[in-house]
């Protein structure tokens, strides 16, 4: 996540992002398929890590947590990624919004802290909530960070920072909806970068 | 069982939640993440009336650790609050994770709530 420069905020669909916002239309059921995928492969990772360590209603829900942590950490790696390399169309699909949408998980997040609370374990309750807001937010974080740092370094030896690298012609990326009145000023640098590799 | 279960209601539920974004996200101008509050939201209500029932160990693997599981999500809560906040977008981002947060916890008691006054 470079600093300053505004770019995507969402990161399962960002509608200022061109490629993001005609993925559904141009193929619906590959898209919706991979999600489907990744989120089958995510939630049952979730549920093995789950099973693998129980806890009781007033007990620190400790699988939850770490799932959390662990998505956050990857969400942020990822997204570095995709920021700067040139990766399949799929890639977010199946690998940010399924798989990591998938395994992490907000409402057993949430129900945990009310059982917790139902159960008196008030102490348990708001702790858990707030290591998991702060252990997730600084994972998103640390996976940004110690990505770029890889890909940085994989640059210096050779790698190509993202647009120094000739232009490819790629037919799926073609098919965008330059919709009429769609200001060019609230498009992030990254929906440019996809914007000028896009075939004209 | 169990894992087919499970698979089924994510299945459902990631796409689902892909979809609600993007509608969401479409009827509004602004870079509050709306689309991801809504099934997050939606998620722990539904949640919150599975645990409250109680349900059998069939429905809560396909509905609450399936479908409400990959309905909604951390990583995308996460990301979306740091991007807000490194966008500068501070307030947002304060905002995104209290409201998530609160909304979150009062849909999740209300949905327990609802459930054990259904059930009786």
């Amino acid at each position: 996540m470079t600093q300053g420069a505004p770019r995507r905020v969402d990161p399962d669909v960002d509608l200022r992002v061109p490629t993001d916002r005609s993925e559904l239309t141009a193929h619906p059921a590959t898209v919706l398929g991979a999600i489907a995928a990744g989120g089958v492969l995510g939630a049952l990772a979730r549920a093995g890590v789950q099973a693998a360590l129980p806890h009781t209603p007033t007990g620190f829900p400790w699988s939850t947590f770490a799932v959390n942590v662990t998505g956050c950490l990857l969400i942020g790696a990822l997204m570095a990624v995709l920021g700067r390399r040139r990766v399949g169309p799929l890639v977010r699909p199946f690998l940010g919004v399924g798989v990591l949408g998938g395994f992490t998980t907000f409402s057993a997040y949430v129900v945990d802290v009310h059982r917790a609370l139902a159960a008196g374990a008030a102490g348990i309750a708001w702790g858990y909530l707030a290591a998991t807001l702060a252990g997730g937010l600084l994972a998103v974080v640390a996976g940004d960070a110690l990505a770029t740092r890889l890909l940085g370094r994989g640059a210096g030896r050779g790698g190509r920072p993202p647009g120094s690298g000739r232009r490819r012609r790629s037919p799926k990326a073609g098919r965008d909806d330059r919709s009429p009145g769609t200001g060019r000023d609230d498009r992030s640098p990254e929906a440019g970068r996809m914007d000028r590799e896009g075939p004209r | 069982m169990t894992v087919l279960l499970i698979a089924l209601g994510a299945a459902l539920g990631a796409p689902l939640r892909y979809l609600t974004d993007r509608a969401v996200q479409a009827r509004h101008h602004s870079r509050f993440p709306w689309g991801t509050l809504t099934v997050n939201v939606v998620g722990s209500l539904l949640l919150g009336a599975v645990v409250g029932v109680p349900a059998g160990p069939a429905v809560t693997a396909l509905v609450g650790t399936g479908f409400c599981g990959a309905l909604t999500t951390w990583s995308t809560f996460g990301y979306e609050t740091v991007r807000l906040a490194r966008a500068g977008d501070r307030r947002y981002a304060l905002a995104n994770a209290l409201v998530s947060v609160v909304a979150g916890l009062g849909a999740a008691t209300l949905g327990f709530a609802l459930a054990r006054t259904l059930t009786g």
